[in-house]
């Protein structure tokens, strides 16, 4: 008996995506599992991972949070930057925060990704004992952004300035806007009439908290930190191991990794590896 | 060398090994659907499937089996996701939801690899080995079977037949894009990605604190989610992943695998049109769009305009510190501008203009270079649409390659540049009008318009990249961008398989005087602007509603 066409055509459909599905998805992956066993590649393909007195302390790759049970950085430890997989670094949920360029607003249950970058400047500031401030910020660690009220919507004399992410007991970061003073924002306050105008204030182009120590990475794994960033560290690591800050940085050195062929990727200094050579060379008395 | 140098010289290296490999491979491309032999194993494949690999197909048929194996392949990767939890390898996971298990399946199916789900905690391993990484294969391989298809329509003349699809998928498969994949697969291991079937590993950090570390066969997907421009991560941080992309030279390489296959193929079309300078004009002309594309993001990204990244002082949120602003925004450039939809960064926190240039690319209709095929195709689409245009402005019937493009031929290629936009700005709008779907956004204001106009522009156009803020596991957007992602691919693989019966059918007009030659500058500088120019009419009120609204002070 001869099949009709439609379904002689579905049956072939159905024997090749078997067919192409026994060679495409068993057989090839497992011989890629196989090679991947082989001498040279095998700790590449199981994950790269770290022994330490022969417990698995991490992988070279997979990046760690260096802090207590309550979130703070532990002094004699380098520290990762931020990040929003999971609670922090946490393999089974890697995530962005894919928070955008223009979100400068605080909501009740969220703070804006500005507030967010200006609160961990000004903490690393005070952990690293240098200013925090960057363009933007309050000098308490909020995004300083104001929301204006004109008389015609957009246009006209202002007539109210409110701080949108302030609220009391704070001092407004500025007293007053084109003459009119600036209040405080309370929880349930609707400002959505204002203009959102964020404020540039005085603080350099170029802070010394460096950008990747404020900004989370696009997994929330990322293994580096940049050079600027490690040497930022290096006093406060070396305070706390009761080492020279030189044999601290000849340490960095030796973890970072430059561009390969001076031109693909971008220098930066692996955290973990460096956080275990300096348990290893200058182990924290105590 | 600083860091916007380096960024030079990482896309000079690139364009540099591209051009190299143009001849070699395209050539063995070439031979590949040209030849009319069949290795052993292939034959095996054939009776195994019950076709006669001798016969060939008329564009009718040819169109019916792409729809059959596509659907039976839609079919049984949503059953696989329903089942996963009786399978091996699962690792514990439920089934997947019946939504977002056709979302995914159509996604992949596709070539789109829009994921709704966070791979490390939804996929078993064997549905991600056996299931998605399969698709990732036969999509390319369809991408590609179809525009060899439209080509044959311009080499042959007085006949039905375009080609038998059954021959050109299982060819495609088996001689290019396994071998590729095997080398690329080991390579990547080399730079760290790993292969294995492990459940994860449970490590105790420094600080004391519990890390769950994941495995899974993870390079054997990766290198076949670069080469076949889908773009479907193993896990939810993609190419950002460490796992997934370890190292500098792996982005590179990465880059490099989306990019040789639709860079190449124009190669192909020149050989089988029997005159290489047209396929040289057609890579001109993807070249000249991407180099101007890949150069403004990086510009834009460098120069870090908006209040957050001037506040950080460089648009380093979501991005990786081993690859950097410029490499970043290369690899944010490029998988857009192909299809392909992986990410080592994310768009949704770049700058307000350097977002808007990864939502352009894929509104260009991803064609410069495209997906696998899927970018041949649509430039040769935009090729006879700018023959008809040049046609009007001289009053001479157009013709490219020797046909004529009468109503009929222009009838398809018109429709085939209607449906992404129709799909995209519909979508939108409807989204846009329901409050369920609005409460989706991540980020307030213009920039949740953005989200909403790229999930919609993402999935119509096949790419599968995201402003990934937004909430997209709803039963809506699981349901619109699911159709969205099967009417973008095959409504315009119909039209081209159409194009290519109604081209196959005519005598070849003799070439006169008068003949527009379409291997010359002026012909690549006029199909550039036509394209501008159609993308622009189309998307600019949308765009300026979204990324304009927000980056322009």
């Amino acid at each position: 008996m001869r099949l009709p066409a439609w379904l002689s055509q579905h049956l072939a459909a159905f024997r090749a995506l078997i067919v192409l599905t026994v060679l495409l998805g068993i057989v090839y992956p497992l011989l890629m599992v196989g090679i991947g066993q082989l001498p040279g590649l095998s700790g590449r393909a199981d994950g790269s991972f770290i022994d330490r007195d022969g417990r698995t302390v991490g992988s070279r790759l997979i990046g760690q949070s260096f802090t207590d049970a309550d979130g703070k950085p532990l002094k004699q430890y380098f520290q990762s930057r931020p990040s929003a997989a999971g609670d922090g670094y946490d393999p089974t949920s890697t995530s962005a925060s894919n928070l955008g360029p223009e979100n400068v607003v605080d909501t009740a249950d969220k703070p804006s990704l500005l507030t967010q970058v200006c609160a961990r400047s000004r903490a690393i500031g005070e952990v690293e004992g240098v200013d925090g401030g960057r363009p933007y910020c309050t000098p308490g660690g909020v995004g300083a952004v104001l929301a204006v009220f004109h008389r015609d919507g957009a246009t006209g004399p202002v007539t109210r300035v409110v701080s949108l992410n302030e609220t009391a007991p704070a001092e407004p970061f500025v007293a007053t806007y084109d003459g009119v003073k600036v209040e405080l924002a309370t929880p349930d306050g609707d400002y959505s009439k204002g203009v959102v105008t964020p404020i540039r204030g005085d603080a350099p182009a170029h802070p010394v908290v460096p950008a990747d120590a404020v900004t989370a990475s696009g997994s929330g794994l990322d293994p580096h930190i940049s050079v600027a960033y490690a040497r930022l560290q290096v006093n406060r690591v070396a305070g706390a191991r009761g080492m020279s800050p030189a044999d601290a940085q000849k340490l960095v050195d030796k973890y970072t990794t430059g561009r390969v062929l001076g031109f693909v990727g971008e220098p930066g200094v692996n955290v973990l590896q460096l956080n275990l050579a300096l348990d290893a060379a200058h182990p924290v008395r105590g | 060398m600083s860091s916007a140098e380096a960024g030079v010289t990482f896309i000079a290296s690139l364009l540099i090994a591209l051009v190299l490999v143009y001849k070699p491979f395209g050539d063995y491309m070439y031979r590949t659907v040209t030849s009319d032999r069949h290795s052993r194993a292939e034959r095996l494949v054939y009776r195994a499937v019950g076709v006669n690999p001798g016969g060939e197909q008329s564009w009718g048929v040819y169109a019916r089996s792409v729809l059959a194996f596509s659907a039976i392949s839609i079919l049984l990767l949503y059953l696989f996701q329903r089942v996963q939890n009786h399978l091996w390898l699962s690792l514990g996971f439920d089934p997947v939801a019946p939504d977002q298990a056709w979302n995914t399946a159509v996604s992949f199916v596709t070539n789109t690899n829009w994921q709704s789900y966070s791979g490390e905690s939804t996929m078993g391993h064997l549905v991600q080995m056996a299931g998605l990484a399969v698709q990732n294969f036969t999509s390319a391989a369809v991408g590609i079977a179809v525009a060899v298809a439209l080509v044959r329509g311009f080499a042959r003349s007085k006949t039905t037949e375009v080609g038998n699809f059954w021959v050109d998928l299982v060819r495609i498969c088996v001689r290019i894009l396994l071998p590729v994949a095997v080398i690329g697969a080991t390579l990547l291991i080399a730079g760290g990605v790993v292969q294995n079937l492990s459940g994860g590993t449970d490590v105790t950090t420094l600080a004391g604190a519990g890390q769950s570390i994941t495995g899974g066969p993870v390079a054997s997907q990766e290198v076949i989610k670069e080469l076949g421009t889908n773009g479907g991560g193993f896990y939810n941080a993609n190419s950002a992943h460490p796992f997934e992309n370890p190292t500098g030279w792996t982005n590179w390489l990465q880059l490099f695998l989306i990019l040789f296959i639709p860079f190449s193929l124009p190669r192909v079309f020149g050989r089988m049109v029997g005159d290489k300078r047209q396929g040289l004009a057609i890579a001109g002309i993807m070249a000249i769009l991407a180099i101007g594309s890949v150069i403004a993001i990086n510009a834009l990204q460098l120069a870090h305009g908006g209040t957050v990244p001037t506040a950080v002082g460089a648009a380093t949120e979501g991005t990786e510190t081993r690859f950097g602003v410029s490499q970043s925004a290369t690899f944010g450039a490029i998988t857009t501008l192909t299809s392909t939809g992986a990410v080592n960064s994310f768009h949704d926190s770049y700058t307000s203009l350097g977002g808007m240039i990864t939502m352009l690319n894929m509104m260009l209709g991803e064609v410069a270079p495209g997906g696998v095929g899927s970018g041949l195709y649509g430039m040769l689409i935009l090729a006879v649409i700018t023959v008809f245009v040049a046609g009007l402005m001289v009053g001479r019937t157009p013709e490219y390659l020797g046909k004529k493009i009468g109503s009929r031929e222009i009838k398809f290629a018109s429709l085939y540049l209607l449906t992404t936009p129709a799909l995209v700005l519909v979508g939108t709008a409807i989204a846009m009008g329901s409050a369920t779907a609005r409460s989706s956004m991540a980020n307030p204001g213009a920039h949740g318009l953005s989200e909403v106009l790229y999930a919609f522009t993402s999935a119509s156009n096949n790419n599968g990249s995201a402003f990934a803020g937004i909430s997209v596991n709803t039963t809506f957007y699981n349901t619109a961008l699911g159709l969205c992602m099967l009417l973008g691919r095959f409504l315009p693989i119909i039209l081209v398989l159409g194009l290519a019966g109604s081209l196959a059918r005519q005598a070849p007009v003799p070439q006169s005087a008068g003949t527009l030659r379409t291997y010359q500058p002026l012909f690549i500088g006029m199909v550039v602007a036509v394209t501008v120019v159609v993308v622009l009419l189309t998307y600019l009120p949308a765009l300026a509603l979204g990324p304009l609204a927000e980056g322009v002070r």
